[in-house]
């Protein structure tokens, strides 16, 4: 059975969509058989950053609504085969997203991939209630600044309420990625630091994703920056994030910092 | 034209709940009548001074039977403070208010079976009389381990909220007794809501919205900037806010 992840972060605009697929195409790089499930119906764009625009015919809410099989939905990545995409629709709209449906296609997802990651809209409307539903893990996208903490805050807060998990009595294994990260602003003391971040939303983190051109290139290239490049820095984030999803124990490195100051970063678990 | 504040004191807006009788009409409402009369034969003056709210959650009726039963239940001397269940549209100025929220005390039993209590434990009177009596019932509290969210309300009216941990900006404690955030309290925290005024709010450190004890408030803007990232304590004192160190 396989593992169902949620992207999510309240805030629009934060790194959701491109972290969905770097950290898919991370995964099915190190051999796992991954499925990104794009839940922003009617604003879908998870297609795009994967380059897979030309080849949606089916989308989830075809399936859920019974006129295509999930089979039919399924796009596989050209350059790595354990990769498929499955593409949101982009005429319909949230209301067509039904609980049971939902239910149905990532139970049937689960049993053949080893991880889903679903691809949260923003907001914490149905599309974002929806996608965070069935999680098992949930990966919070956050910026270093003040509104996209709060919004994590709030997500953080309906992820232990408003889950399958938290429903049956159980903790939700959350996550925190901060994207975006640029050391220097940081620094000067225009962006938060990942302290203040971790203190706030006291969650663990997953890793930090630099600012970076490389990202942005990656994405209007239609690749997941971690195909795009692997050994530039925010690809490098993003295997070792995917690497820590799959129980390593990777030291942290804020970008940009100096060496001494990794040690601290070891093994940090915030309370 | 223009009004002159000659009073500079605020109106004060307070918070209170209160216990109601509850009353659940079925329909066809004659019939239901009837049965409430035949109680209130029974035991007469039953619903007199109490404050009885309607609940009609479930009953599909239109404005006009609504407004005849309030009137047939002010006749037999069972005065409406609200009406709870309905919806919107169907309240108008000529009806009692709605009322929402709602929470289930222990039922209040009916004149018959109250009666019939009375002699049971008049039957075991002595074993009554011999058990000690209760002691004086505790303040209860809530403690709370985890952080609290931000958009999250947590509402505790009957005592005092401890929190190991931190509340977020945009979250919100209301306690009817005092306030303890073991943690950064960077969101709301009202105390005393339900009018105690010896209520006091401590924090960690203090990086709060907006403090409020009994009604009184102080938001973010109106707080000595000094008192930023301090461990603090806030009380009333007569009408004035007062604060404090914890160090």
């Amino acid at each position: 059975m396989g593992k169902v992840i949620v992207v999510t972060s309240g805030k629009g605009g934060v790194g959701k969509t491109t972290s969905s697929a770097a950290l898919g195409a991370a995964l099915a790089h190190d051999g796992a058989k991954v499925v990104v499930v794009d839940f922003d119906v009617g604003l879908r764009n998870l297609d795009l950053i994967m380059g897979a625009e030309r080849r949606v015919v089916y989308d989830l809410v075809n399936v859920i609504q019974g006129e295509a099989k999930l089979t039919q939905a399924l796009i596989r990545d050209k350059r790595l085969e354990t990769l498929y995409l499955l593409p949101a629709s982009q005429t319909r709209d949230k209301d067509n997203l039904t609980a049971e449906g939902v239910e149905k296609v990532i139970n049937a997802l689960k049993s053949v991939f080893d991880w889903v990651i679903c691809d949260s809209p923003a907001g914490i409307e149905r599309g974002a209630t929806l996608a965070m539903r069935h999680a098992d893990i949930a990966i919070v996208v956050t910026n270093p600044e003040v509104s996209s903490v709060r919004d994590s805050d709030r997500i953080i807060g309906l992820l232990d309420s408003k889950t399958v998990k938290a429903e049956s009595g159980e903790r939700m294994e959350k996550h925190l990625l901060l994207t975006r990260y640029d050391p220097a602003r940081a620094e000067r003391g225009d962006m938060l630091k990942v302290d203040d971040v971790l203190e706030i939303l006291s969650i663990p983190l997953l890793g930090i994703i630099p600012e970076s051109m490389d990202v942005l290139r990656a994405s209007n290239l239609g690749t997941p920056v971690t195909l795009a490049d692997q050994r530039s820095v925010p690809s490098v984030a993003y295997f070792q994030a995917a690497r820590r999803l799959n129980g390593e124990d990777i030291p942290m490195i804020i970008p940009g910092e100096k060496r001494g100051f990794f040690g601290k970063m070891f093994g940090r678990k915030a309370a | 034209m223009t009004s002159v504040l000659t009073q500079p004191r605020p109106i004060r807006l307070k918070g209170r709940s209160f216990l109601a009788l509850s009353l659940s009409p079925e329909l066809p409402f004659a019939d239901w009548l009837a049965r409430l009369d035949d109680l209130a034969s029974r035991s007469t003056g039953f619903f007199m001074r109490r404050p009885v709210v309607l609940d009609i959650a479930g009953l599909d009726v239109d404005r006009a039977q609504l407004r005849d039963l309030v009137e047939q239940l002010g006749v037999r001397h069972v005065r409406i403070m609200g009406i709870e269940g309905a919806r919107p549209s169907l309240l108008d100025s000529s009806l009692p208010p709605a009322m929402t929220d709602g929470r289930t005390t222990s039922d209040i039993e009916a004149p018959v079976a109250a009666e019939q209590a009375a002699a049971d434990n008049a039957a075991v009177g002595k074993s009554v009389a011999a058990s000690p009596p209760p002691p004086a019932r505790s303040v209860p509290s809530l403690v709370v381990t985890e952080p609290v969210r931000s958009g999250q309300s947590l509402i505790f009216i009957e005592g005092d909220v401890t929190i190991v941990g931190s509340v977020a900006s945009g979250a919100e404690i209301v306690a009817g007794g005092s306030i303890h955030v073991y943690g950064t309290l960077r969101g709301r925290a009202l105390a005393g809501t339900m009018g105690n005024s010896s209520a006091r709010i401590f924090c960690r450190k203090m990086e709060a919205e907006l403090v409020a004890i009994d009604g009184y408030y102080k938001a973010a803007e109106d707080l000595d900037p000094g008192l930023r990232g301090k461990a603090v304590q806030f009380w009333l004192e007569g009408d004035t806010f007062k604060f404090g160190s914890l160090a």
